[in-house]
């Protein structure tokens, strides 16, 4: 079974785990994720996979505690081995030479964004990086991203670390510079992918974002993943994550994702309760 | 052969003892109890022993069906199973849920003039008697021949495939996309029509034969099949990865909360125990809760929705009863049970309030018409007769198609424009040399035992190609 063999704390509720995958890490690309499950009952969760090394045979998933199936995973050690893992799952992220690329990134969502930022890089692209959370100690990757990027904005919504205000403000700034972009892709909550979204859309930019819907399987058997894109059906697990930004039925895909949040809240605190004694 | 053949058969045939439809309808327990010894012994001795035996023919494996008879009149019950497992890895499955009264008992000659010998009961019979009684006896293995066969899914057609493999002395593994293997038999199928710990032995005999088993392992993602051909070192491939994709509808509302693919409520409730109180994985326990499609899979999510605790249950179903694909045994079942039947009805939309739960399904009356291609009257709707029925959860169970994952990720194998895999019925051969196929990933969704059928078939040209190569 493979083990995890290096644990961090990102922030309060933000883990990165190291884990021995040797097949996952060699056929992965950028934009993939994986099927975690850490208990025989447990839920399957679809995370994606943020960074990989082919020759050392290891993945690294970035994940944020939300319910009792993630908490459950946090509490895991290095050594430890985590039951199932399946994957690589998804199409990969199509990367080409666009030019100037906007790369976005909200909350946990810098996780995924990072490996297709490295990727676009690597393809010769120009990088413009936004990253942008809630508050400062809820940033992540702020190194890493920086790395990559040829131009670096941080923002936060409280004002605690770089620009005050949303990813959203900040490419209308830029645009409003008159910065052109070729290509975007923006991976955040559903919220901000779909406001930021309408920007870099309506200023021209070929956009993509990466969604991450409810799935049970992550094979495209169930269907739970569905978004109406273009006005068909598509599953987010066989036919993306990764769709144009442009034909998402934003309202529809909103509305499913609301659709477990109070069994969500009941499991937790039902845990909580178990593991504390006390109701939550 | 015959010494207790001559006592006069009955003209009935024995029934099974069932839970009473009023409980069952709210636990998941198994709902036909199984034959007592004596039960068996009373059906067993109905059957003619035909020096010629249609019945057989009926069989897509060929099940040896007056010899593991005879055996059972001479309470012989473990070698009866012995028998069947000759031609059939699967008994203890095929004895519930293979469609016999369109198969090997449609066939029996007693059935002309009155009820054909009850052989899928006998063979359940024969299979969880030796579950429970018989020690694990190895069957007859050619010896190792150092080649690796690859079976890519551990549903009906891959275990099958895997079973018959081992035995001609293949080193063989299994490749299983989820965290449990067994595929419809354990996602699909509900416990009270199949209980998993059934499949679970049946699989466990197969991994005693030395067949290996690799959960978690996505064939097209993991490694694509020429991945494996090539530098993974098989010799041979068998794709008998179902029909997984759900359709849906494509009315208005569809993306409702509390719409769920026959797929997905099923696989909520079987794989991930969502039926348990404690489950982490949550199901939307309907009170109204309609079922759209006619077929087993509809048949399995109304009585599951109903055993989750549904105060009604419906199916909605565009034509009669008479066109249903359901088995007659399960339709009977459901009816029992208390499921309604709105037959020659379609949905239009599904109706959601304003945070987007369903609410109800807005359906129209249908009449049948000239028959379509399939030979079935077609469904024609009716003007102006369409009504509202108040639900708070739909299951789409209107068919499945094949996963893409291994046609994209397999550029050279021949596919329909359906998405099935071109493979020959009857020895399973693809346009790619060494790669087989059978099961729904070539038919489009259809029975437990037509896919063991494929999967017996495509194992032996593996055996006769692979002894040229």
């Amino acid at each position: 079974m493979p083990k995890i063999i290096k644990k961090e704390s990102l922030s309060e509720l933000v883990y990165r785990y190291r884990i021995d995958a040797p097949r996952i890490a060699k056929m992965r690309k950028a934009g993939q994720f994986v099927i975690v499950r850490a208990t025989t009952d447990g839920e399957r969760i679809p995370l994606t996979i943020a960074n990989a090394n082919a020759a050392e045979g290891w993945i690294e998933l970035i994940f944020q505690v939300a319910g009792k199936s993630t908490k459950i995973l946090s509490i895991l050690m290095v050594g430890n081995e985590i039951i199932d893992l399946a994957g690589p799952l998804g199409r990969p992220t199509h990367i080409e030479r666009f030019g100037r690329c906007l790369c976005i990134g909200g909350g946990v969502g810098v996780a995924p964004l990072y490996p297709i930022t490295h990727a676009l890089k690597a393809a010769g692209n120009e990088i413009t990086t936004i990253i942008g959370a809630r508050s400062s100690n809820l940033l992540l990757l702020e190194h890493e991203m920086k790395e990559l990027s040829d131009r670096f904005i941080v923002c936060t919504d409280d004002g605690s670390r770089g620009v005050k205000g949303f990813a959203a403000d900040s490419v209308k700034t830029l645009l409003a510079e008159g910065e052109k972009f070729d290509f975007s892709v923006i991976i955040g909550p559903a919220m901000m992918m779909r406001v930021t979204a309408g920007i870099t859309v309506a200023a021209g930019i070929k956009t993509t974002v990466s969604l991450n819907p409810i799935m049970i399987d992550g094979t495209g058997m169930c269907g739970g993943c569905r978004v109406t894109v273009g006005g068909e059906t598509r599953f987010a697990c066989v036919d993306g994550p990764e769709f144009d930004a442009a034909k998402i039925d934003w309202d529809g895909m909103i509305k499913r994702l609301n659709g477990y949040r109070s069994f969500e809240r009941t499991s937790l605190e039902k845990h909580n309760c178990i593991v504390t004694g006390r109701p939550a | 052969m015959t010494q207790n053949s001559p006592k006069p058969a009955q003209s009935s045939r024995t029934p099974m003892r069932e839970q009473n439809p009023a409980v069952r309808a709210h636990n998941f327990d198994e709902v036909p109890l199984g034959y007592t010894e004596t039960e068996a012994q009373t059906e067993a001795r109905r059957c003619l022993q035909c020096r010629k035996p249609l019945c057989v023919g009926g069989c897509p494996v060929n099940v040896q069906i007056p010899e593991f008879v005879n055996l059972i009149v001479r309470g012989k019950y473990v070698d009866a199973a012995r028998k069947i497992k000759e031609t059939n890895a699967l008994p203890a499955i095929c004895g519930r849920v293979c469609p016999q009264e369109t198969q090997c008992e449609e066939r029996c000659i007693l059935g002309k003039k009155g009820d054909a010998v009850a052989i899928g009961n006998l063979e359940r019979f024969a299979a969880d008697w030796e579950m429970s009684h018989g020690e694990f006896a190895m069957p007859a293995l050619r010896p190792k021949n150092g080649a690796k066969v690859g079976v890519v899914g551990s549903g009906p057609a891959g275990l099958t495939a895997a079973g018959e493999l081992i035995k001609q002395g293949f080193d063989v593994t299994v490749f299983e996309a989820f965290h449990e293997a067994g595929g419809v038999l354990v996602y699909g199928i509900p416990e009270f029509r199949l209980p998993k710990e059934i499949v679970k032995k049946e699989i466990g005999y197969l991994l005693k034969l030395g067949v290996v088993l690799e959960r978690n392992f996505i064939v097209g993602r993991t490694a694509t099949v020429d991945g494996l051909l090539g530098e993974e070192g098989y010799a041979a491939i068998f794709i008998g990865a179902g029909a997984g994709l759900p359709a849906f509808m494509r009315v208005a509302g569809e993306d409702s909360i509390g719409v769920y693919s026959a797929n997905e409520y099923l696989t909520r409730s079987n794989l991930m125990k969502a039926y348990k109180e404690d489950a982490d994985t949550p199901i939307i326990r309907g009170k109204h809760v309609v079922t759209v499609g006619g077929g087993n899979v509809a048949m399995d999510s109304a009585r599951t929705a109903l055993r989750l605790g549904a105060e009604t249950s419906t199916i909605v179903y565009r034509r009669t009863e008479a066109e249903m694909p359901a088995r007659s045994a399960e339709v009977h079942h459901a009816k029992q049970e208390g499921i309604v039947f709105d037959l020659l009805t379609n949905p239009v939309a599904v109706l959601a309030d304003n945070n987007g739960f369903v609410t109800g399904i807005r359906c129209i009356r249908m009449k049948l018409g000239a028959p379509d291609e399939s030979g079935r009257k077609r469904p024609v709707p009716v003007a102006g007769s369409e009504f509202d029925i108040p639900c708070d959860v739909v299951i789409v169970a209107i068919g499945n198609s094949p996963n893409p994952l291994i046609r994209e990720t397999t550029p050279d194998i021949a596919v329909t424009k359906h998405g099935t895999i071109v493979a020959n019925e009857a020895d399973g051969r693809t346009s790619k040399k060494f790669v087989y196929a059978g099961g729904d990933i070539v038919t489009g969704a259809a029975t437990v035992i037509l896919a063991m059928g494929a999967g017996k078939n495509a194992a032996r040209s593996i055996g006769e190609d692979l002894a040229k190569k």
